[in-house]
């Protein structure tokens, strides 16, 4: 029997959580619609002059993607505590924190990616110029996987908990605030004539350090929640 | 003699220590805090610009110090508790806790009270506000967290390492709330001159004391209940005189 690298590993966890959720594609979908929904009701409770409306949409767009990923987070490790699956998981001799972060990948390729694809089409009914509608996709891109990586930690923290889904909402929010912050801020740095490049580059630190740390920290929650 | 320095590490000696150290600590902090209500509403002078309304500071400052000052001490705890796995650490990181939250609140609000009449709105969105606000929401999930789950021991953990994560957040959400307050708008807050009058200085060196004794002796009352709460099934806990009664 050929040893498991890490990295064979990591492609084969991924590959079973996509295969997961492609069996059960209602999950996936639910996510999204909740997203265009938020989105969809901000026109309505707002009004629909084209001036707010181009001056609220990257915050629209961005706290709505981040309700919508705290929605999915409660998915991300409790089907597998609960048929005993992450017991097996945390026993492979390979490392943890490895593990973690092909399931966070796995998380934002099912939660985070659809909600940039389809951020444009929103962007579009908010009116927004073409150049603001791809620095929001960049930001997005940058920004949403380190909503997963954070919320990876709350959803380890609180696994197994009751009235875990609000629990983690509340411990994950706070500090996703400085990714929202500096998300919206390139959108309206754009579109106020300014270059977009300061807050891009901040998430994309934020992107960096959250590799850095998060999975290793997430792995040590769910040592915690699991013995 | 060799000292045992982790003597009064174990919960059962600290328990003892604690009931000894409280009105030493408690009786000093209710006479700093008359002192500090008497110089900061009578012998403080009336502030040029900001006349009577000022006089919250001496609440309003303290309070903001302690609310910050009170969390990293309580992420040090949790993160001693987490590490070496003293049950003592992680109990003073749950009893400082609700303080803590308290000193965010109680910062908010006075300084809504004092916003009131000087920019004439109870809530702006300047850097320091919405940072003090954040603290409060984690705060508030430390807390949370650790009630919801069951075993102390679990619980302890958990938030422990919510408190670690949070702490090394807190410089990070600061910065981003400054930055992006100052992308947005001009700051709206200036403290009006900062040289302060020495009756105002002392006031709020008194009430910082003060506030700091408090803080130290209820989280002292509150880590004893915590420490027979967790060890009610132990031998000495049945042998002190308060619970044979």
């Amino acid at each position: 029997m050929s040893k498991l690298t890490l990295f064979r590993m990591s492609g084969l966890v991924i590959n079973r959580e996509l295969t997961l959720a492609m069996r059960r594609r209602a999950d996936v979908l639910t996510t999204l619609i909740f997203f265009v929904m938020v989105v969809s009701l901000f026109p309505l409770a707002i009004g629909s002059e084209l001036d707010i409306l181009r001056k609220i949409a990257p915050g629209v767009v961005w706290v709505a993607a981040l309700l919508a990923s705290m929605l999915s987070l409660g998915r991300m490790f409790s089907a597998d505590y609960l048929d005993g699956t992450l017991e097996q998981m945390m026993l492979v001799p390979q490392s943890l924190s490895m593990l973690v972060l092909s399931k966070i990948i796995a998380h934002w390729m099912m939660s985070g990616l659809p909600l940039v694809l389809i951020a444009p089409v929103l962007g579009l009914q908010f009116d927004m110029s073409a150049g603001a509608l791809l620095v929001l996709i960049a930001a997005l891109l940058l920004g949403t996987p380190v909503l997963s990586m954070i919320g990876a930690v709350g959803a380890a923290l609180t696994l197994g908990l009751r009235g875990g889904g609000v629990l983690v909402s509340l411990l994950v929010l706070p500090l996703c605030i400085p990714v929202l912050i500096f998300g919206t801020g390139a959108v309206d740095a754009v579109t106020s004539g300014m270059s977009a490049a300061a807050n891009l580059s901040l998430l994309g630190a934020f992107l960096l350090v959250s590799l850095l740390f998060t999975p290793w920290i997430a792995a040590q929650a769910l040592r915690i929640s699991m013995e | 003699m060799a000292i045992n320095w982790f003597k009064y590490a174990a919960p059962s000696t600290f328990y003892g220590l604690a009931g000894k150290l409280i009105p030493w600590l408690a009786w000093p902090a209710a006479i700093l805090f008359c002192a500090g209500m008497y110089i900061g509403f009578f012998v403080a002078p009336t502030d040029a610009v900001q006349s009577e309304a000022y006089r919250i500071i001496f609440i309003h400052v303290p309070a903001s110090i302690l609310s910050m000052f009170v969390y990293l001490i309580m992420a040090g705890y949790a993160a001693l508790g987490l590490i070496f796995n003293t049950r003592l650490s992680s109990m003073m990181a749950s009893a400082l806790a609700p303080t803590g939250a308290l000193f965010a609140f109680i910062s908010l609000w006075t300084g809504a009270l004092w916003g009131k009449p000087m920019w004439g709105a109870w809530w702006v969105w300047d850097a320091r506000l919405t940072s003090e606000l954040i603290l409060l929401f984690l705060y508030l999930g430390f807390i949370s967290l650790h009630a919801s789950i069951e075993d102390p021991r679990r619980a302890d953990r958990a938030s422990a390492l919510l408190a670690i994560v949070g702490s090394v957040n807190v410089p990070i959400i600061y910065f981003s709330v400054k930055w992006w307050n100052t992308l947005h708008q001009g700051s709206t807050v200036k403290l009006s001159g900062t040289s302060m009058h020495i009756a105002m200085q002392h006031a709020m060196f008194t009430m910082l004391a003060a506030m700091w004794l408090y803080v130290i002796a209820i989280s002292l009352a509150r880590v004893r209940s915590i420490i027979l709460e967790r060890e009610r099934s132990t031998q000495w806990v049945a042998e002190l005189a308060e619970v044979k009664q």
